[in-house]
């Protein structure tokens, strides 16, 4: 059967779809996994906290399957992607789950008994479930870039190579240390607008004001460092030679190589590609005009383009790339040599593009129900809160 | 690959998923049964039914969590510890899981939050129509889960591409109608209303032999005996078996669950009792039920089971063609315009898996001789005395359900329910068996697909990430000491919710006028007025 969008552009809208749910759950799992990393420094008193807690309890399962999804579309349209990544970072995997799985028990557990010592241990379980999975994603992004040291034999194994104490320390360097603050700032920022957002005017606001105006000064900072580290760090990886477009999915296809600021080359072969970048900056620097002049939804809007435009930019300077290895010429992942058949892209497209704004319709429903700033005195009348 | 590795990834693997579905199969149920107490809120406007779905709705929120928690390990377990898997069969695998999420995950959680933040936000219509997206999103969510793992079991609709070294969807929508993943939907979603049904039916029976809110445990009880005969009926009737007749590995599991090592005229007798004996290939001690099993199985009078011996000469021929399926594919490696080998390819491509079963002996299949084909052929053949075993157990808890809930019917129909202790108690000790079924359903489905990851396509050894021993173990360590505390706090609160009963939490009216007259008796709306 003759399908009626060619191969490369599919794997070239799966990307851009890939994109989209990374940036869409950085952005709505992002402010809630902020929220729960302002927590301790935000909120003081247990009615602060609860109240901090409430602004995401009704809608944080929704944002973390944006993760799932996530994860689910890229076992889908680029199984090697997923094949070599999640098990490529196992003990960082094994991490952020952790961290994942204390975040909804400390939501639902952690009120539900009146003991001090019992709510101050979750409300440290609930930042661990909010910081770490933020700054592992960023070392992880790091990695990328940086490239990972596996190989692919002719069978399409993967072999890891230099498994430093289980390939958990070896994820660490000057680098990767500098993308995962990164994305801990990005996320502190996202959190800091949420809570500016939904939280009742008073002394508790103010105080995520504060820390998010620290928190988009860190983005704009440390974002910009990144961009210098791409173009003197020694990092790049580039194509050699021609590629069919439209091949086979293997990745011993195509040879990648490592050249020193090679991540910066798209910039001068395609200009608009600046755009995401800048989007960065403008973002973080909207959400700090905004906090300042406590126009919360703009800051929040603002905080959330500055997600877009950072990951944006890891995502441009890399094309068609997607993750290189540093030990084999011939294993890295291309998006012309990583994908799922041409038939499974046409119908994961098909299914997205029906779901996909049903999803997007009853979620903006649901943020129309919970409309509202959360008030602490609430806390004592309604029943229904953590 | 290091067999160590194998083991151990499968043994987290296995420990995970049945961990996971402890908390899966009460929020299957339990969502639908929320629904049905919603609906009759909404229908008669009583405080009363109000107070009930909140009480449920709380304990639902207590495992839901932790079966959201758990689930995220499970999407990421394929990647992280079946990483060849991953790579061999994401074309087709992943699309299910991509689909739950999109499809149903979403659906369930974003709802959630409004279920239990929505009650003074919405019209009683509004907040039941909110319940009811929960319940259907848990159970597409199942559905499509059941796909994917259907097609391991029966991977329809998919072909091998030497390539991409990968097996490649060919007809999506064989991939969807798979006959064996519809089987084992609706068991799987029954047996989920079963132990819904089961907690609800005990819960109350504790509250009715204390005497404590006793028209709530009256009420609760007469929803989970209609609801409960009705799953344990469909879960046993519509049981998985239908699908065994339809692959050499079905089959296989068939014939291991029966210890039936030879084939047996048509047709053929079910065996209730005997002892599985390897070394003699022969089931010693048999008792037998003639006909029944080639009803159930082949839903005919005059075709055979086959037996176990039987299908392992058909794998020993299905060996033979995969070691030249494996011979085709290295020399496409070398030349893919080698026509001679492409012919050869097509000729024996649906046998490659069975090529790939002698890799745990030889690192090139083709260097095997018969006497390794022979060992590979018998490693087709799973755990027969553990299979035979926990099928027994699952199918007689399942009668035993059937059992008890029409037991329940009659006596909550005769009002009767609430007076009869030895009943109550009844209830009370049949709470985890449910549990003890649907876990056992699971080793029999996954044990009994053994040697196989995808049948006849991918050995499950060749699955496997290669991680080094220690990694695996760290991550086994750590989910257990995880899981494990968070088991007893999720059990501490469970207990203390329904210590706490209906009306002492938050959610209660205090004193409904039902609650407070002595003379209520059952029923779904209460007595005639």
């Amino acid at each position: 059967m003759e399908l009626p969008i060619d191969y490369m552009t599919l794997r070239v809208i799966w990307w851009l779809l890939m994109g989209v749910l990374l940036i869409g759950f950085a952005i709505m799992d992002g402010y809630a996994l902020g929220t729960l990393a302002t927590l301790p420094f935000v909120a003081k008193t247990d009615e602060e906290r609860r109240a901090v807690i409430n602004t995401v309890s009704a809608t944080w399962e929704g944002n973390q399957v944006w993760l799932i999804l996530g994860g689910g579309a890229i076992f889908a349209a680029w199984p090697f992607v997923y094949a070599v990544s999640f098990s490529g970072f196992y003990l960082a995997m094994f991490l952020v789950l952790s961290a994942l799985i204390l975040r909804p028990v400390g939501f639902k557990y952690r009120s539900k008994r009146p003991g001090k010592a019992w709510r101050n241990n979750w409300d440290w379980a609930l930042f661990v479930g909010g910081f770490v999975p933020a700054l592992v994603f960023g070392v992880a992004v790091g990695n990328v870039l940086q490239g990972a040291p596996f190989s692919l034999d002719s069978d399409l194994r993967i072999t890891y190579h230099d498994q430093f104490l289980g390939g958990l320390l070896g994820l660490f360097s000057p680098f990767t240390v500098l993308c995962g603050l990164t994305s801990v700032a990005m996320l502190l920022l996202q959190g800091a607008t949420w809570v500016s957002l939904k939280i009742e005017k008073g002394a508790l606001r103010d105080r995520a004001i504060t820390y998010g105006v620290y928190a988009a000064l860190a983005v704009i900072v440390l974002f910009a460092l990144g961009g210098v580290y791409l173009a003197y760090g020694g990092l790049g990886f580039k194509v050699v030679g021609d590629i069919a477009a439209d091949g086979p999915s293997n990745p011993r296809n195509a040879e990648v190589v490592k050249e020193a600021g090679a991540w910066l080359l798209n910039y001068g072969k395609y200009p608009w590609m600046i755009a995401a970048p800048v989007l960065g900056f403008v973002g973080a620097l909207l959400a700090l005009l905004g906090l300042k002049i406590k126009a919360d939804p703009w800051a929040f809007i603002g905080s959330s383009i500055g997600v877009l435009g950072i990951i944006g930019s890891v995502g441009v300077s890399m094309f068609p790339i997607i993750l290189p290895s540093t030990v084999d010429a011939r294993s890295s992942l291309l998006v012309w040599t990583a994908s799922s058949s041409h038939t499974t892209l046409f119908i994961m497209l098909g299914v997205t593009l029906v779901f996909l704004p049903i999803v997007l319709l009853y979620t903006a429903w649901v943020y129309k129900v919970l409309f509202g700033r959360i008030e602490v005195k609430a806390l004592k009348t309604n029943p229904d809160l953590y | 690959m290091d067999m160590m590795t194998v083991d151990l990834s499968r043994l987290q693997f296995a420990l995970t998923a049945l961990y996971h579905f402890l908390f899966v199969p009460l929020t299957l149920g339990l969502s639908f049964m929320l629904v049905i107490m919603e609906s009759v809120y909404v229908l008669t406007r009583r405080e009363i039914w109000r107070t009930i779905t909140r009480f449920w709705g709380t304990l639902f929120g207590i495992n839901f969590v932790l079966g959201v928690a758990t689930g995220l390990t499970m999407e990421f377990q394929f990647g992280t510890n079946w990483s060849y898997y991953s790579h061999f069969v994401g074309d087709i695998f992943g699309a299910p899981l991509a689909i739950e999420g999109l499809m149903a995950f979403f659906l369930e959680a974003t709802f959630v939050g409004l279920m239990f933040f929505g009650w003074d936000r919405l019209s009683r219509v509004g907040h039941l129509i909110v319940t009811f997206m929960v319940a259907l999103g848990t159970n597409l969510s199942a559905l499509w889960i059941l796909i994917a793992n259907g097609w391991m079991q029966n991977p329809v609709g998919a072909d091998f591409n030497p390539a991409t070294m990968r097996m490649e969807v060919s007809d999506f929508t064989a991939v969807l109608f798979n006959p064996v993943a519809q089987a084992k939907f609706v068991h799987t979603v029954s047996a989920g209303y079963v132990i819904a049904a089961v907690f609800v039916l005990g819960v109350s029976a504790i509250y009715l032999l204390k005497g404590k809110w006793v028209s709530v445990a009256k009420r609760s009880m007469a929803v989970a005996a209609a609801f409960g005969l009705a799953s344990s009926l469909s879960v046993v009737v519509l049981g998985d078996e239908s699908g065994y007749a339809l692959t050499d590995n079905q089959k296989m599991k068939l014939a291991a669950l029966e210890a039936m090592w030879h084939t047996e005229p048509a047709p053929a007798g079910l065996t209730l009792f005997g002892i599985p004996n390897l070394k003699t290939h022969h089931t010693d001690m048999e008792v037998k039920v003639p006909y029944v099993l080639g009803l159930i199985s082949t839903r005919s009078l005059d075709r055979p089971v086959i037996g176990i011996l039987d299908l392992v000469e058909t794998a020993e021929h299905r060996i033979q063609s995969g070691v030249a399926a494996y011979d085709a594919v290295e020399k496409l490696k070398a030349n893919p315009q080698d026509l001679a080998a492409r012919a050869q390819f097509e000729a024996h491509k649906r046998d490659i898996g069975y090529g790939y079963l002698l890799k745990k002996y030889v690192a090139d299949p083709r260097t095997a001789d018969a006497a390794l084909i022979q060992k590979a052929a018998l490693d087709t053949i799973p755990n027969v005395p553990v299979m035979f075993w926990v099928f027994r157990l699952m199918a007689a808890i399942g009668f035993a359900m059937i059992a008890l809930f029409a037991l329940a019917f009659v006596l909550v129909s005769l009002r009767k329910a609430e007076h009869t202790r030895w009943f109550l108690r009844l209830c009370v000790l049949a709470i985890p068996l449910p549990w003890l079924a649907a876990e056992a359903g699971w080793v029999l489905a996954e044990l009994g697909r053994q040697p196989w990851a995808v049948e006849g396509v991918l050995p499950t050894f060749m699955g496997a990430s290669s991680l080094t021993v220690g990694q695996i173990w760290v991550t086994i360590v750590g989910f257990t000491l995880l899981y494990g505390t968070l088991a007893v706090i999720e059990v501490g609160l469970l207990v203390k919710t329904i210590k706490t009963g209906p009306y002492a939490s938050k959610f209660g009216r205090m004193h409904d006028a039902e609650e407070a007259s002595p003379l209520q008796s059952g029923g779904l709306a209460g007595p005639a007025e």
